[in-house]
């Protein structure tokens, strides 16, 4: 009786025990009627609770057009792949979803995604409606898109005008060479030269990629496999963490920062630049003037940002994807039409303070300020697209991590000497799926 | 839990009688037949959902470790190939990356659990002996002594974040700038102290409920039994010691196995304060197993390693307490 007991209590724990892998179920609503649609929306305003109120009233609009109500989820960052991911196992997912560009690629490869087809491309103003870079970051080469892109963004250098005034500097560094003295000039009395997010894995893969690039580096090669311990790549992390473990113009402190706390330092003052995508709202948030700061392009060893080994950002954005799934499929597309028409791409992208990836859009001399007119000619200019293979999620884990325990190890004084780079590169790429 | 707890004499009961007209037996039989069943069909509404609830995904699971589960199938999982033992052999391949990972993790889960278990049943058991003297605002302590307990897991996780955080949290300012204990401002959530930051917010997490299930306990114990020792000379040690730790034994036993079980696959705890890619020396592997399945997209090797998890919780369960039964009964006879 004890065994029998002492058996049916151990199964029992063992179930409690048992780390739930099965698959979670998304919400689904809407079903089965057609005159609806789901929405999740990505959270691009400074809060969840913002962003409703600023898309309530445009899908408002569609409904009075096309008498489609579209039910409105925003989707926390966190959360957001996790969610896409469960809707994929489950095939119960939201009709029209905003994904985070640099993930087109690996979730085409899961085919939950609607391709974009001639057709599909014919029923929202075709293709050429939309700038070839944000295009291209919209899946893999050679492929039909996954999505279509929304929102247009680009790395930028944001400075302070004051701090640099003090400190005798007149005009943006060009180059990392200026950045740096520069930095120095201004890492004084507890105040520091630059700010980053030490512990933001996808934020790390950004800046290394630019850099690595600028080393004439790939963290892929042609046919698609890692190469993340090249020379150029290794120099790349190396220069970055540098600008904390041997320039010293970063505040050990950002080597735990994952919650854009380097734009409250740079709000606050505390530091004297950053390197941010669309940082405006944010920092407005924080109480800045649009006038306090500047926007330049991110620095290039050559000075002039380009192609090649002149790029100097990534091509950043929120891509449409429509979720295959779905039982309105004509009702998703004439929603991506909307919300990739002209007027909504300008008051969008103005609220969002990004740029338009429509062309006519674009124009719209509100894109034309001096902080906008420099993202909009990186992306024009000397933006490239993220890795487009399928492992590019596993890629920003892995080497996002080394780069983050890089930094721990600069800020608790560790000399970070590119034999530990390398090292933890050659983890890092250990750990890609072998296939 | 459903621990099917029914009375086992019953089925006992149903003795065959020798002799008797076959249809007189059979008459005789039925109405003690659906009497022997009736606990049967009482708990099978509850199995069934038992079985729905936990062990349907949980073969999902198992069924899952054996299959290359990347991106590529899992809108049809069903297409995904089987890989065998592959996953298996990934995940305990102590000379690669995953295996060593794993293994490090697990390691450093061991000393964790052991560790915060440890000191969650010293603090709670201590705590409920000094509450059992009544006197003013014992009330009052116990309530504030609950609130970690009450409070949600995130909300208070994520202030423990930002009590840790390097310059601007309240840890390092109490210990640096106001006890001038320590003179540079150490990191708490990167490098080795990530793991004594885990293990206090763990530890105060879960002290409340060792405290309230002994508090419990300790209400059970006649009062006769302390004031005989105290006639007999007994000091408040010997009392602890001779009446108070063997009558909480049976509480104990429970107690500290449900402990293991939680801080063993505490998930929420190490997420909140580390994110996606936990420092390796707080690396908890329930935390691993994410990252190894949702993070990497490979949900293969991350069901292969929770079966290895199970596997070992199974046997630890099954250990303990054959061993901590075998001691009682030997006590009770």
């Amino acid at each position: 009786m004890q065994k029998l007991r002492v058996a049916a209590a151990v199964l029992a724990l063992g179930t409690l025990a048992a780390c739930g892998s099965g698959s979670t179920g998304a919400g689904e609503t809407g079903k089965g009627t057609p005159k609806t649609l789901t929405y999740w929306a990505s959270n691009q305003g400074p809060s969840i609770e913002a962003d409703k109120e600023i898309l309530t009233p445009e899908l408002k609009k569609f409904e009075q057009q096309t008498g489609i109500k579209v039910e409105l989820e925003v989707v926390p960052w966190a959360d957001l792949l996790n969610r896409i991911l469960a809707a994929t196992t489950s095939g119960r997912g939201p009709d029209v979803l905003n994904i985070g560009n640099t993930w087109s690629t690996s979730l085409q490869a899961t085919g939950a995604l609607l391709p974009w087809d001639a057709a599909a491309f014919g029923k929202i103003g075709g293709k050429d409606r939309f700038v070839d870079s944000a295009l291209a970051s919209a899946g893999a080469e050679g492929q039909d898109p996954a999505a279509v892109p929304l929102y247009s963004m680009a790395y930028a250098l944001y400075y302070h005008k004051k701090a640099f005034a003090d400190a005798g500097i007149d005009k943006p560094p060009a180059t990392w060479d200026e950045l740096v003295a520069a930095g120095k000039k201004l890492s004084t009395g507890g105040k520091w030269g630059l700010g980053v997010e030490g512990s933001n894995l996808s934020n790390n893969i950004h800046q290394v990629f630019v850099l690595a690039k600028q080393h004439g580096a790939d963290f892929f090669d042609a046919s698609g496999k890692p190469a993340f311990t090249s020379d150029g790549a290794v120099a790349a992390v190396k220069q970055y963490i540098d600008f904390m473990a041997t320039d010293k113009i970063v505040a050990p402190g950002n080597a735990e920062y994952a919650q854009n706390q380097s734009l409250q330092d740079f709000a606050k003052g505390d530091t004297a630049m950053i390197l941010w995508q669309t940082a405006a709202t944010t920092l407005e948030s924080h109480g800045m003037k649009p006038e306090e700061w500047g926007v330049a392009p991110v620095p290039v060893p050559s000075g002039a940002p380009g192609t090649g080994q002149n790029i100097n950002s990534m091509v950043a954005g929120i891509n449409l994807a429509v979720f295959k799934n779905s039982d309105n499929l004509d009702g998703a597309l004439q929603f991506v039409k909307f919300m990739t028409g002209d007027e909504e791409q300008k008051i969008l992208n103005k609220t969002y303070g990004s740029i338009p990836p429509v062309k006519t859009a674009q124009q719209d001399a509100a894109f034309n300020t001096p902080d906008l007119a420099v993202l909009r000619d990186t992306l024009a200019t000397s933006a490239a697209a993220l890795p487009r293979v399928p492992e590019e999620s596993q890629f920003e884990t892995a080497v996002g991590t080394a780069v983050k325990e890089l930094f721990a190890d600069a800020a608790q004084g560790r000399e970070i000497t590119t034999e530990l780079v390398k090292e933890r590169l050659t983890k890092a790429q250990q750990q890609m799926p072998t296939k | 839990m459903a621990t099917a707890t029914q009375d086992p004499t019953l089925p006992g009961r149903r003795t065959a009688r020798p002799g008797g007209a076959g249809s007189r037996r059979t008459r005789r039989r039925s109405p003690r037949l659906r009497r022997a069943s009736l606990p049967y069909l009482l708990l099978l509404p509850a199995a069934l959902l038992e079985l729905l609830v936990h062990l349907v995904p949980m073969l999902t699971g198992i069924l899952a470790s054996f299959k290359e589960l990347t991106q590529f199938y899992i809108r049809d999982w069903s297409a995904a190939p089987w890989r065998g033992l592959e996953n298996y052999r990934v995940s305990v391949d102590l000379d690669a990356p995953v295996g060593q990972d794993l293994l490090n993790s697990f390691f450093v889960t061991c000393v964790f659990s052991v560790l915060a278990v440890g000191m969650c049943w010293l603090l709670g058991t201590a705590a409920a002996i000094f509450m059992q003297e009544n006197f003013r605002g014992r009330g009052l302590l116990r309530a504030v002594f609950l609130t970690p307990y009450a409070l949600p897991v995130y909300a208070a996780a994520i202030t423990w974040a930002f009590m840790f955080q390097r310059d601007n949290g309240m840890v390092n300012h109490v210990l640096v700038d106001q006890l001038g204990l320590l003179d540079e401002r150490p990191f708490w959530l990167l490098g080795d102290n990530s793991f004594v930051a885990l293990a206090v917010v763990a530890i105060w997490k879960t002290w409340p409920f060792a405290f309230l299930i002994v508090m419990a306990a300790l209400q059970n114990i006649p009062k006769e039994l302390y004031e005989a020792a105290a006639i007999d000379g007994a000091g408040i040690w010997q009392q602890i010691r001779k009446i108070t730790m063997p009558s909480l034994h049976p509480i104990n036993r429970v107690l500290v196995l449900v402990l293991f079980l939680w801080t063993f696959n505490d998930f929420n705890t190490p997420y909140i304060l580390f994110g996606d890619s936990a420092p390796a020396p707080a690396n908890l592997i329930s935390i691993h197993i994410y990252q190894s399945s949702f993070v990497t997209w490979n949900f293969g090797t991350g069901s292969a390693m929770s079966v290895l998890l199970l596997l070992f919780l199974l046997v630890v369960t099954a250990g303990y307490l054959l061993v901590t039964s075998r001691g009682r009964k030997t006590a009770d006879v």
